[in-house]
């Protein structure tokens, strides 16, 4: 593309491509935007007048909405622990020579491969079920009392079903980051008097950074946005102890018809998810230039 | 410090034995460089020094002391790697204190070490960059650096230079050479270019296939090479050598000649020959001489100023007393009397 001409040929030909991803970004967004300053009820006919920020201020005074809130990041901040610290032990374990590597580095990404409403469902029947379940016989058996997952620790469970679905993901970063650190520098460092401990420390782990980075990155925007897997275990419930700002949001629109409310609570959503992402890059983006 | 015995020492890799059972003694102070086409186990050989490898079998002794089974870093060596193995996240005063930090040295003692380091290398500018900010030749005194500070009993170099272009290696080639002779610490350097080996060795250990060729100093090896390898691998442009009848006339299967020591003249000599190419370097001009007694084209050293037409007709005379005589199984025959 080194002509004027090519280059303008080359807008005009990616232009309708542009256009249409604009759109279907920003109808959507302004329809939400929109919406949130309507009283705009399902269940009440009539017409929808406008409100101002009417929405927003009982969006946030609900009392859901605070317990939405630390829900989410609780949620977003356990898992985020868990992977990024399993990953980096998986990563080290399948990077050690051992027998079958290709069939059981395939068997760890699996988890990744099922869909969250089925991974959830298998979770809650066949795992978590205080009386079916695989942890409950096993409670059974050492003559413990079962533990009811749902109903006890609700949070933690989901926390656990999530970290189990994103747990391959990380691996995978971490490993193939893990690969491509220079053998040389590893016996560099043994010569250098530096035990299994330091190296990891000061050659692994540095040298990780970056994925470590990306996995975080990545994994928080989906995170944020979890929801099937509190649909078909705990429905928000026991009361709000599992209901993140997703959750909210689909209780205002689809559980209590208030387009407005919902779409109130989006807009909240896109401005939280937007500032975590700016803190975010800001606090390790930087190891992502050099 | 820094005497280094191999006894019996091989390393095999599944079923392939990379390295023969050898016996290799490095003195004290010595320069030694271990030398050998691709793949001739060379580089293997110095990680089984390092301890980077496990031998197979056999004993690996430094000052007299069994280490065969002691950690790398236990062994009191440093190594200077092919890629350098600089650590990309730390500035060059990290990298070349890291060994002193992880010997949890005195901080006061770290710095002075490194000061001390970067004066002798040159590297004090640059203390305080990272490595992906420097030149290879600026990477390369970095890891020779983080080598040094450590005091070790003996310096491993694993062919150092090859990422360097040419104006750069020989430069480095002479430091690393005054260094050695500064420092006086046994120094193993691998390599696969004679020419590196010839001008910095004290000692060359000439490796074929995972056994020792000839262990000499560099004269000893271009004046008396033990087998056809040698006399073939040593010494550049290669050695000429012709097998035949004209070889059967000195009683050898094979007889060697170098280039320099071979008279060419235009008028008369023992043999005739046409001129192919002709390769003029300055000081010295290279002639490919087709003769009868060879089906390869011999190669001559010529003065500079001499010029010679392609396929001009030549006499080639080969000066006897610098004749080297090889047996049938190529081994060096004693000098005829």
């Amino acid at each position: 593309m080194a002509t004027k001409a090519s280059r303008s040929a080359a807008r005009l030909m990616i232009s309708p491509a542009v256009i249409l991803l604009l759109g279907w970004m920003l109808i959507p967004l302004g329809m939400t935007l929109y919406f949130s300053f309507l009283r705009y009820n399902l269940i009440i006919p009539g017409n929808h007048p406008f409100v101002g920020w009417e929405n927003y201020h009982w969006f946030v005074t609900d009392p859901s909405f605070n317990a939405a809130m630390i829900n989410t990041l609780l949620l977003v901040g356990g898992v985020l622990l868990i992977t990024v610290l399993g990953g980096i032990g998986f990563a080290l374990l399948l990077d050690q020579p051992m027998w079958g590597q290709g069939v059981i580095r395939i068997m760890v990404i699996a988890p990744f491969f099922v869909m969250p409403t089925v991974s959830a469902l298998v979770w809650k029947n066949m795992f978590m079920n205080p009386v079916n379940g695989f942890f409950g016989h096993i409670a059974h058996g050492l003559g413990l009392p079962p533990i009811d997952f749902f109903s006890q620790i609700p949070l933690l469970s989901i926390v656990l079903i999530v970290s189990w679905q994103w747990l391959p993901f990380a691996t995978l970063i971490l490993f193939t980051a893990l690969q491509s650190l220079d053998q040389e520098q590893l016996e560099a460092a043994e010569m250098d008097g530096a035990r299994f401990g330091s190296r990891f420390a000061f050659i692994v782990l540095p040298h990780l950074a970056r994925a470590i980075t990306v996995v975080i990155l990545i994994q928080t925007i989906f995170l944020l946005s979890i929801f099937a897997e509190i649909l078909v275990t705990t429905n928000g419930g026991p009361g709000t102890a599992t209901t993140n700002l997703t959750y909210l949001i689909y209780v205002s629109s689809l559980l209590q018809y208030d387009v407005g409310m919902g779409s109130a609570g989006g807009v909240i959503a896109i401005i939280l998810a937007n500032i975590v992402a700016i803190f975010l890059m800001r606090m390790i983006g930087k190891n992502l230039d050099a | 410090m820094g005497q280094i015995e191999l006894k019996q020492v091989s390393k095999s890799f599944g079923t392939v034995e990379v390295i023969r059972p050898l016996d290799l003694s490095i003195e004290e102070g010595e320069f030694v460089v271990f030398v050998g086409p691709s793949g001739c186990g060379k580089s293997t050989l110095l990680r089984l020094i390092a301890g980077l490898e496990d031998v197979t079998s056999g004993a690996v002794l430094i000052d007299g002391e069994d280490a065969t089974g002691t950690a790398p870093a236990k062994r009191g060596l440093a190594m200077v790697f092919q890629s350098y193995a600089l650590y990309p996240h730390m500035s060059v005063r990290k990298n070349i204190a890291f060994p002193l930090r992880m010997a949890k040295l005195d901080k006061n003692e770290q710095d002075r070490r490194v000061e001390e380091a970067a004066r002798v290398l040159n590297l004090g500018d640059y203390l305080d960059r990272r490595p992906g900010q420097l030149s290879g030749g600026q990477r390369q005194r970095v890891a020779i650096g983080r080598a040094i500070v450590r005091e070790p009993a003996a310096f491993l170099f694993d062919e150092p230079l090859s990422n360097l272009d040419a104006a750069l290696r020989v430069g480095m080639r002479l430091e690393i050479s005054e260094l050695h002779k500064r420092l006086r610490t046994t120094m193993i350097y691998v390599t696969h270019d004679q020419v590196e080996a010839m001008t910095m060795a004290d000692k060359i250990v000439v490796l074929q296939a995972g056994v020792i060729e000839q262990v000499g100093s560099p004269l000893e090896l271009y004046q008396r090479p033990r087998n056809l390898f040698v006399a073939g691998f040593i010494g550049s442009p290669r050695m000429n050598l012709i097998e035949g009848p004209e070889a059967a006339k000195y009683d050898a299967h094979t007889i060697g000649i170098r280039p320099e020591h071979i008279e060419i003249s235009e008028s008369q000599g023992s043999w005739k020959g046409t001129v192919g190419l002709s390769e003029h370097l300055g000081a010295d001009t290279f002639f490919h001489v087709q003769c009868a007694v060879s089906p390869t084209p011999i190669t001559v050293r010529a003065p500079g100023e001499m010029i010679l037409k392609y396929g001009a007709e030549v006499h080639l005379t080969p000066r006897t007393q610098y004749l080297h005589r090889f047996d049938s199984e190529g081994l060096r025959k004693n000098e005829p009397s």
